[in-house]
């Protein structure tokens, strides 16, 4: 444990050195928030009953998406792993005496985390001081807000799981690009990175929700606003955790598979 | 003039020999174009869904938001066509390539376009198609000359608006060396939010993308003629008028040329 920790560490701090990339991160996302707002404004115009949350929900969601980008977006995946997998450097990492799933795994929590901290302060302090209800409001309650901690967690796990997931279905694929194209267009659309999964159709969206996508983004910035019921909370809760055990021991498993018949390539 | 069919000429031997180059990995090919295609057709199942829920957004319809994205949609995978190479130019200035370039006796513009046609992005160009010609179908537009004349010069105007703000991303690589996030906005950003006609974005957005950056002119003004919402004739016109946003575009690479300094090794 004590090494994949220092990985973690060592991971962290580095993340955290790319500051001027992080400032035109910022911008870029601060502004997607805006049009992303701007659209769902000129929908709540024409039809404000259709709307499935407040509009304040709606914001905040969106605002908290923009901020935890980070964290959540599976197109932020790591290219030098698959580059290791596809040139074949890969070698040196299985010589270490290391279990390579919890190293990816230790890694890539630890790139997206320094990648978020750095960038959702400014994003969600600006957007404290857009007018209601553009802006982010305050979450529902303190409660929502603890579980709102806690639910961000489980669901970066989650998305990293589905990543380290990814990363060791490219041994059997060898370009791996097919597989990531399709994957990150998958998550965009199940996850709710895309519309929020209340905007779906009713039968469409309970289906969506019992997903392994949905345990990423949709749960914590969903509680955050307070639009979901508790009931409807711990269902959500529940399901996380259940996948985020499916998924890693899917992954861990294949990992195994995988490394028992691995060929590597290049030289 | 013997000059510029010269340059035609090669310009498409460049082409040429990029597809050439690309059909050595047919596999690859293929499954890229279908990404391409798969991407944005799961912007397509957003709008899909949203008017599930709702039946206008700023009075628009579900078929004539299609037509808007469709076309927007067809003019940017043209220019990412055509002016990838301007999309990619970061590495060039990066790895020093661009040193080469300047030492022989062409245009360097012309060099660069050539050095990558991107013929993946076909498979977005059929998913623009596809919602184009349902667009065309669902709508009750009654086409006339003037109105299918307006969708060639939507095209014109909306591939040269896009490829300048490729020209405009690849020229301040001169001076950061690196691809600028931020101008993700402007391309990315234009072809995600420019599925909804401009106007849903409110008053002051609508004065930008008109003055500014001209989206407007190219999306918006345009549409409303072929919706029949507007009937003046000068709106066939404007997308071409889209085309003076080529030239601070080009002025800016001139400018950024002449502060080339090489970085490669």
């Amino acid at each position: 444990m004590k090494k994949y920790l220092s990985f973690f560490r060592l991971r962290f701090l580095m993340g955290l050195q790319y500051r001027a990339a992080a400032l035109g991160g910022i911008a870029t996302q601060f502004a997607w928030g805006f049009m992303e707002i701007m659209i769902f404004r000129a929908f709540y115009r024409a039809d404000a009953a259709a709307f499935p949350m407040s509009f304040s929900a709606t914001a905040s969601y969106i605002w908290l998406q923009q901020a935890f980008l980070a964290l959540f977006a599976t197109w932020m995946m790591e290219k030098e792993i698959f580059d290791a997998i596809v040139n074949g450097n890969i070698v040196y990492e299985l010589c270490r005496p290391i279990s390579i799933y919890n190293m990816w795994f230790s890694r890539s929590m630890a790139n997206r985390l320094s990648r978020a901290v750095l960038r959702c302060f400014p994003i969600l302090a600006f957007a404290v001081f857009i007018p209601k209800p553009y802006g982010i409001a305050l979450p529902a309650s303190l409660w929502h807000f603890v579980l709102f901690l806690l639910t961000l967690l489980l669901g970066l796990a989650m998305t990293v799981s589905l990543c380290v997931l990814v990363y060791i279905l490219a041994f059997f694929t060898i370009s791996p690009q097919g597989l990531q194209m399709i994957f990150i267009t998958m998550t965009d659309f199940f996850a709710g990175a895309l519309i929020p999964l209340p905007f779906f159709p009713e039968k469409m969206q309970r289906f969506m929700e019992l997903l392994p996508f949905a345990a990423m983004q949709n749960v914590p910035l969903r509680i955050y606003g307070g639009s979901m019921t508790r009931f409807e909370i711990q269902k959500a809760v529940l399901l996380q955790i259940f996948w985020l055990l499916v998924i890693t021991a899917a992954g861990k498993l294949l990992c195994k598979l995988a490394l028992k018949r691995v060929v590597v390539q290049g030289g | 003039m013997k000059k510029l069919h010269q340059s035609i000429r090669l310009y498409f031997h460049y082409v040429s020999l990029n597809i050439r180059c690309m059909m050595q990995y047919k596999a690859s090919f293929f499954l890229t174009a279908l990404g391409q295609f798969l991407v944005s057709f799961t912007v397509f199942l957003g709008i899909f869904f949203m008017f599930q829920r709702f039946s206008m957004v700023e009075g628009f319809t579900y078929s004539e938001v299609l037509l808007c994205f469709g076309i927007m949609l067809m003019e940017f995978s043209l220019a990412e066509m055509f002016a990838r190479g301007f999309d990619m130019f970061h590495h060039m200035v990066k790895n020093g390539e661009f040193d080469r370039v300047l030492v022989r006796p062409q245009n360097e513009i012309l060099q660069v376009l050539g050095s990558k046609f991107e013929l993946t992005r076909i498979g977005r160009m059929a998913q623009a198609i596809v919602m184009f010609i349902y667009g065309i179908v669902k709508n009750e537009v009654a086409w006339s000359f003037s109105k299918v004349l307006t969708v060639i010069f939507m095209l014109i105007g909306g591939t040269a608006v896009f490829s300048a703000l490729f020209l405009i991303y690849a020229a301040l690589c001169f001076f950061t060396l690196d691809g600028l996030e931020f101008i993700n906005i402007f391309t990315d950003g234009a072809r995600e939010f420019g599925k909804y006609p401009v106007g849903v974005y409110g008053k002051e957005f609508l004065i930008f993308t008109t003055f500014f950056i001209p989206y407007a002119l190219i999306q918006y003004y345009p549409l409303l003629y072929i919706l029949g919402r507007r009937t003046e004739v000068f709106l066939v016109l404007l997308p071409l008028l889209a085309c003076w946003f080529l030239v601070p575009a080009l002025l800016l690479w001139r400018f950024g040329v002449r502060h080339y300094k090489s970085s490669g090794s």
